[in-house]
Parts: structure tokens; sequence; C-alpha cells
């Protein structure tokens, strides 16, 4: 339609598309369509690896179909060889061809696993954001010690800025995840662990934790809102005008509060709340009804626990 | 005096649920009404319930599997339709507390209640038969195990009626399993099944690696073994080595859910990573033993019908074990994303992608069996190519994973619930499909029906590259495993193809299902003799299904592919009277012990103290007292083997 006034022919300009939409390539966010230099190294890792390995199982697939189908009894062309069951030629060589690519990847896996260690601050010539981050039931907590604002299921970061990011859970185990960003890590209950990413490109991405946690993890996403360092700003600056402060009482009754959440903002926060959320990793109420809050109109089948 | 079990542990509010309760309950009284009718309790008594013969005790040990797949897959089908219907937002027909029930029923019961029984059912009906021995080592150790498995079968299904199941995934990671957040009986359920028919897994081990080493046929050195025997050899050396973990592991969340212990909980100390590290260095070798058998079932289907040897044998030997070993070294991969640091993280990447080049030797060595050979395309060669295919792009994303930073965007994504599937269907499940059809003649002189075996291979194939290509694509597109229900429309579509994957692999089902009854009618039309695929070792050198003590005469071996070689000469049948035959006395012990596992279970799972507790005293006195029970065998005449040779004349 307005595709007329450039030169390239709709046909061809649709035949591109559709093999953009096709496969890989179908979904508008992914792992395969990073925004950020974290999720586009490990990407480009992920396709270093696979390439190579298509081009030797590709021609050992081919081998299986078309060695069962010459070789099928009804076939009087191919050579019946009862008694072949070794060569040495051909030993050495299933062992030599997958030992060369296990060198081969091997070698990525480990100069990989030490190029993007989640723990390695990143090269910039700005100073990281620092975000503290404790997994809820079922929500996201977002601690920004240095701004003094935090917010729940609302992650706001600067782009080209890198993102410091420490994480624990004031509950069960659960993993933090922005696929549009890059890899996850793990927030777990009295323990601390890091990742550090940077957004590239503005935009609204997703987030939400990869491992199971219970009844209301279907539901435990956050939104990213990546904007320049003006935006960053003011969101901070919206957070500051939430009248809600964050102590360590505050904190208590928020993760004792069993349920998903909705965005909210608080100013002032308290020093050390992240150390208090590490020292008091929470136990779910036992009586809990906070469930039905994920979805409406079901309820617990559980009878055993009750009790 | 009932501990925490009340009326209203019965879901009578759940449709789904008391639907299936009714038909199963129904389904059973109809089983047991044709048994009284046919009036054949005393023959199930004396001649499945008692047994202690290994090919018994296999053959229920496979129907275990069977009947236990069509639950794990009833609970596929429903998360492949919840996913299916619940877009955008929309809450599906499941809600998360039985959803989550669900898929951690549907992991549990597919890896411990069908996979597991199935491999070791193969292995306890083939591994005696093949090394030219009479039963295994303890031949009533052997029905304890299996009732064990089908005590832990039991009490976990007792979970859809009476209670819940956990809702805490497959391997119940804590803290999520502890008492503050998993109160219910679900995790309970989960712990003592597991726990009894674990202690009955180990025990099986311990008798088939007894079997292997001390009971082969004069003649037949290690070396001779057939590849299946060596793999089962590896699976029960790591069957011996990794459920004790298990076990340990278990009994430590035990203790922290019923004597407020600390070991994986939030509070006093407790660390949960120390029980994903436990869990995992169980998990891992589990995969081995899962899929090395299945190994062994493809070397001897390849080989057979292939009319050639195994193409390096050595080879494949030399793989097995250097498996067996590196299948020890490999679990940290499971959680590359908890932060242990980039030497470790980078180390176990490496060792898990050096499994890779064993695995991918055995590939090439089927491959060039069938190099020069005259292949048969029966319905067991068909699940052994349809596997080598799809067991390699399996292998490939799983080599993908052992990359670090892959896994940091692939870990827990949709993307591994495809690629274990691939290596476990396409693996696992097609290993045991082909050894099912290929030994099923030897088991009971009829064979298969093979155009519905052929059927159903084909709808299982394509059904599980509909229902599982999808998912590879919605993990690229960032949706994790264990969703309820999501926002992104965009992932609908995959999730549609899905599900018409899965009916596919329904239709399949439904196809093996016809198939069984329809061969057991017509068995007379599809009888066997001892050998209907001209065969290559010694179990095809008996007669078909095989008498009690297996060989009238002990086979004497001179080198591998024995019964093959023997064929080649004409020998004159012996002439030499036979024996008498000392045998093993059936057993009530099995039966008796898992009837208290099952009582005791239930009691502890429940909290009636009284109950459980004098059940397991009753188990371990049964015990006791019948480990100096002398009067364990009978001798069967040379008169009687004789009578049944002459009525069964079969090649040895």
């Amino acid at each position: 339609m307005m595709l007329r006034s450039t030169a390239v022919p709709p046909l061809a300009r649709l035949t591109t598309a559709m093999a953009c939409c096709g496969l890989l390539s179908a979904c508008t966010e992914g792992v395969l369509l990073p925004k950020g230099p974290v999720g586009a190294q490990e990407k480009q890792l992920l396709l270093e690896a696979l390439i190579p390995m298509l081009m030797v199982i590709t021609p050992i697939i081919i081998l299986t179909l078309w060695f069962a189908w010459w070789f099928r009894a009804s076939n009087a062309r191919a050579t019946y060889r009862p008694r072949w069951e070794y060569s040495g030629a051909v030993e050495f060589s299933i062992w030599m061809i997958p030992l060369l690519v296990i060198l081969f990847l091997g070698s990525l896996a480990w100069t990989g696993a030490h190029q993007l260690d989640p723990y390695q601050p990143l090269a910039s010539k700005r100073k990281p954001v620092v975000v503290q981050v404790v997994a809820m039931d079922w929500r996201w907590l977002f601690i920004y010690p240095e701004q003094g604002v935090a917010s729940v299921n609302e992650l706001a970061i600067p782009v080209d800025t890198p993102v410091s990011f420490k994480l624990t859970s004031a509950t069960v185990m659960n993993s933090f995840f922005i696929p549009s960003l890059g890899g996850q890590i793990y927030a777990m209950p009295g323990m601390q662990t890091q990742l550090q990413l940077q957004a590239s490109e503005p935009g609204n991405y997703r987030g939400l934790s990869a491992q199971f946690s219970g009844d209301g993890f279907s539901d435990m996403h956050f939104q990213v809102l990546a904007t320049d360092e003006a935006g960053f700003q003011s969101w901070v600056q919206q957070a500051k005008s939430s009248a809600t402060q964050l102590d360590a009482t505050a904190y208590d009754h928020l993760t004792a509060d069993h349920k998903v959440g909705q965005v909210a903002y608080y100013f002032p926060v308290s020093d050390a709340l992240f150390d208090h959320a590490i020292d008091h990793a929470t136990k779910r109420p036992e009586l809990t009804s906070g469930v039905s809050a994920s979805n409406p109109g079901t309820t617990l089948l559980s009878a055993g626990s009750e009790h | 005096m009932f501990g925490k079990l009340t009326l209203s542990a019965i879901p009578l509010d759940q449709p789904i649920i008391m639907g299936t309760c009714i038909v199963l309950i129904l389904g059973i009284l109809a089983v047991l009404a044709l048994i009284t009718y046919k009036r054949k309790w005393g023959w199930l008594w004396t001649e499945w319930i008692t047994t202690v013969d290994h090919k018994r005790i296999g053959i229920m040990y496979t129907l275990l599997a069977l009947v236990m797949l069509l639950r794990g897959f009833s609970d596929a089908i429903m998360m492949r339709s919840q996913q299916a219907l619940a877009s955008s937002n929309g809450h599906g027909f499941l809600p998360p507390e039985h959803y989550n029930q669900v898929f951690s029923a549907h992991g549990t019961i597919m890896i411990f209640f069908m996979a597991m029984p199935f491999v070791v059912g193969l292995m306890n009906f083939v591994v005696p038969l093949q090394i030219g021995a009479r039963d295994v080592a303890f031949p009533v150790l052997n029905s304890v195990s299996f009732w064990l498995t089908a005590a832990g079968a039991l009490l976990i299904n007792l979970s859809l009626g009476i209670g819940e199941f956990a809702r805490t995934g497959w391997l119940a990671y804590p803290p999520l399993s502890e008492l503050p957040f998993s109160p219910g009986v679900g995790v309970d359920y989960y712990l003592w099944s597991l726990q009894i028919s674990g202690v009955g897994t180990l025990l099986s081990g311990v008798n088939l690696l007894t079997t292997i080493l001390k009971l082969r046929a004069p003649g037949m050195r290690m070396s001779m073994m057939p590849v299946f025997t060596w793999t089962a050899l590896a699976s029960n050396m790591l069957i011996v080595a990794a459920f004790p973990i298990l076990t340990a592991t278990f009994a430590m969340l035990l203790l922290d859910r019923y004597l407020g212990t600390h070991f994986f909980t939030n509070e006093g100390g407790g660390n949960p990573m120390m029980y994903i590290n436990l869990i995992w260095t169980w998990g891992h070798p589990e995969v081995y033993i899962l899929i090395l058998p299945p190994f062994g079932v493809f070397s001897e289907v390849i080989a057979t019908f292939s009319r050639k040897p195994l193409f390096g044998y050595r080879s494949m030997v030399v793989a097995t074990m250097v498996i067996t070993l590196l299948a020890f070294t490999t679990w940290l991969h499971h959680f590359f994303t908890m932060g242990s640091g980039a030497d470790v993280n980078g180390f176990f990447g490496i060792t898990t992608m050096v499994i890779a080049i064993p695995t991918g030797v055995k590939i090439f060595n089927w491959l060039f069996t069938m190099y020069g050979g005259r292949i048969r395309f029966t319905s067991p060669v068909l699940w052994t190519i349809g596997f080598m295919v799809t067991f390699t792009i399996g292998g490939m994303t799983g080599v993908l994973m052992a990359v670090p930073p892959a896994d940091f965007v692939l870990h827990n994504s949709l993307f591994l619930v495809a690629h274990f599937h691939n290596v476990i269907i396409g693996g696992v499940v097609f290993g045991c499909f082909a050894g099912l059809t290929y030994w099923f003649p030897k088991a009971f002189g009829f064979r298969l029906h093979e155009g519905l075996g052929k059927a159903a291979f084909w709808c299982w194939l394509v059904g599980f590259y509909l229902a599982f290509m999808p998912l590879y694509i919605l993990g690229f597109m960032g949706m994790t495993r264990r969703m309820n229900h999501y926002d992104d429309p965009s992932w609908l579509p995959f999730l549609l193809v899905a599900e018409g994957g899965a009916v596919l692999i329904l239709v399949g089902i439904l196809l093996q299902a016809f198939q069984l009854v329809w061969s057991i009618k017509k068995r007379h039309a599809l009888r066997a003799g001892a050998d209907p695929w001209d065969g290559r070792t010694l179990e095809w050198s008996t007669a078909s299904p095989p008498p009690p003590y297996n060989f009238a005469r002990v086979p004497q071996v001179e080198g591998l592919d024995a019964y093959w070689e023997v064929k080649q000469e004409v020998v004159a049948a012996s002439r030499e009277p036979y024996e008498a035959i000392e045998m093993p006395r059936n057993s009530g012990l099995g039966f008796f012990v898992s009837f208290f596992a099952v009582i005791g279970g239930f009691g502890m799972i429940w909290h009636i103290w009284w109950m459980g507790i004098l059940a397991l005293v009753a188990f371990f006195a049964l015990i006791v007292w019948s480990s100096w029970d002398e009067n364990d065998e009978f001798e069967l005449s040379a008169t009687e083997v004789t009578l049944f040779e002459r009525a069964n004349p079969h090649a040895a």
C-alpha cells in the first residue's frame, strides 16, 4: 500500500517481511532481538555455538536417512558386508570429529563464561546505576539506594548506562530475567547474587521470574522502562513525589502480603533495607488466602493445608 | 486418630478430579469383577503377584510403565490445553493451584513411574536371557523391588483423589517445598512415594549388577557381553551410586518438614542451594540411567535388522563406560544461573560438552552398522532411525545450553523444556518402544501387529516435532516454563501447534493400545517361534515364551553374538539327558512389604502416626523374618524339564 514509494517491489518486501516474521523473529521481543550489549553478546555466542553444530549434525542426519534407505533389504544394488564391523580409520574419525567440535565449543564455553560473567562490571565511561532487587510473593521490589527511591514491578533505567543489580529473595527462589537485555540470575533467600545489564535502545521491555515460585508465579512480571537520562531523572522525581515511606516495618508488611502486586513507588527509603531483606527472608503464612489474588474466582484445592 | 485426614480431603468441588476418580474407580471395579467372574484370583496370585521369575517381573514393570504413561500423558495434554486457552491472560480451565499440581505430577510420574519402570522392566526381562542365566541373582529381592515401585506409584496416584499433590515442580526445590510454603500434604505424597520406590530401584540396581557380574554363562567374558547388557551394567552402576544420594536428600527434606530441622529452610542456618546441589548430583546421573539402556536397545535392534554385527563394539563399550564416569561430573550445569562464578561455570560447561563426545561416537557406530547391511524396516527399526535423527537434534540443543552465557538466556525457558523432551521422548521413550516391540514375541510367543505399530510410530514422530519444535521458538521469545497464563498474544500460534502435536501423540498412544488388544486377539495368526527376527544374542536361542528356568542346558559361549555364530554352523542337537534344576520358590514377601509400605507411607503423609509407625515396623519385621527363610527353593525334576523341552522345540 504505502510501499509504492520505494523501489523495492512489494512482493519482495512481502517475502522479506514474511521471512522475518518466520521462525525466529516472529517475536517482537526475545533473546534473539537483544536491546543491549550483554544480550547482544549472549546472542552472538549462542549463534557461534549453534552454527558449527548445525554444520556437523546436518550431514549426520542426511547420512542416517541415506544409509537407511540405500541399504534397505530390497535394494539389490547395495553391497552386503555381513562381517564388516571394524575399520581403524573410521573408528579414529568418529572419535576425532566430536572431539574437535567439542574442543572448539569448550573453548567457547570457557571464554564465554568469563567474558559474560554476570558479576563482572561492564566497561563504560558512565557510572553504573545500582539497583537492589528483592523478589517477593509474587512481585519485584526495586531499591535505588543512590536515588533514595524504590518501586514495585517497575524498573526504570537510563539507556547506555550500566545497571548493576544486587539481588535477593524475601521468599522462595526466583530468577530475575529480562529477555531483551540479557541473561538471568537467581534471587535466593538469605543470599545475594549480582547481575550487570545495559539497555542501548529506549523502550518498554518485559521482565519476569523464570523460576517457578508458587501460585502467583505466572503474574510475577514487571515493566522495564529504558529511557534517556532525562527520562530517568523525571521518573526518579515522580517516584519521589510518592509519599509512601519504605522502612523495615513497611518492608515487613510488604513481604507479609502474599499476592500479585501493582506498580507502586516509595520515598524515602531507609538505608540498609537490602541487608534487612537478606537477613529476614520470610515464611509464607500457613493459612494463606493470598493465592486467590492472582486468579479471582478460584478456590484452594488443598484440603490438607487447611489444618 | 486420623491425623490431618478428614472428609474434606476429597476434592468434591473439583469436577475434573472427581470425574477422573469416578472413571478410575469404575475401571478398577470392572477389572476386579472380571477377575472374580473368570475365577482368576488363584492364577493371578501364583503366576503373577508372588512370582519371582525375572521375566514375569519385567513384564509387570513394563505394564506399570504403560499405565503410568497414560496418567502422565493425561497431565501433559491438560497442560498443553491450558496454555492454548490461557492466552492474553485468559485463565483457561485450570486455576494455578491445580495446574501447578498437574505439571509437578507430570514430571514426577513420567520420570519415576513411567521411564524408570520401563527401563528397569526391559533390563529385568532381557539381561538374564542375554547372559544365559536362569534368573537374577536374588529373585525374591527382585519381586520386593518391583512391588516397592508399584507401592510408590499407588501412593502418588492416591493423591489425585485424597488430598493434593505437590505444587512445587518435579524436583520440589526448597524453600518452596518446605513447610511454610507448602503446608499441605502434596510434598509429603511426593517424598514418601519417591522414598519407597527409590529403595525399590536401588535394590533392583544391586540385583542386576550382581547378576551381570556373577551369573554370566560359562565362557562369556565381559568382552563378549551383548551391548544391551553392557548398557544395563552401566545403568545399574549409576543406580547404585546415585540413588542413595536421592534418598538422603529426601530424608533431609522430610526431617525439615516433620521434625523442624533446618537443612534447607530460609531460617535457622538452612541453605536451600545445598538441596539443589544434592538433587542434581542424583538428577544428572539419572538422565544416563534412563538413556543408556535404550542406547543398548538401539544397538541390538540396528545390528539384528541390518543382519550385521554392531560396528565398533569396543568403541561402543568404551563410550558407554566413559558416559558412566562423566555422568557424575556435570550436575552443576543445571544451575549456571545461581551465580557460581566464571571458573566453575566454565569448568562444568566443558565437562558437560565432553559427554557429547562418547555420545557422538555412538551415533556414528549405529550409522556405520547400517552401512553395508540389509535393513528390514520393521517398527523397531523405524523407532531407531527416528531416534537417531531426533536425538541428534536434542543433543545439539543440550550442548548449546552447556555454553554458560547461552544458558543464561535459555535456562528455565521453554527451550529447555523442548530440549529435555527432545532427548527423553526421542531417546528413552522411542528406545523403550523399540525394545517393547523387539522383545514382545520373546515374552509372549506372538508378535505385535506391524501395521498398527508403524502407524503409531509415525503419529509419535510427527506429533513430537509438532509439539516441541514450537517450544524451542517460544523459548527464544522469552517464554518460561510452568506458566499458567500469559499476556503475550504472539505466543498463542506456537502453543496451538504444540497442542496439535500433543493430540497427534494421543492418536499414537490410542493406536498402540489398539495394537496390543488386536495382537492379543489375533495371537494365533501372529505366532512367533523362538527366533522371529533372526537374532544374534542368546535370548533368541530359547523358546518364546521361555520356560521358567530360561535354558534347559546352560549355554556355552565362545564369542560375541553368541547365538548368531551357533546358527552359522550345523550342530547336532545334544543327546545328553536333561538334569534337574533348582528353582526359587514363589514368595509373597514383595507384595506384603509393599502393602505395609503403602499403609505406612499413607499414615506418615496424613500424620496418622500410629498407623504409619505400626506399618513401618511391620515392614521391617517382615523383611527380617523372611531373611531367615531357608525353604526358598524347589527342584524341577529332569522329567519335567524334558517334557517341557519336547513340547517347545527350539534351536538350542
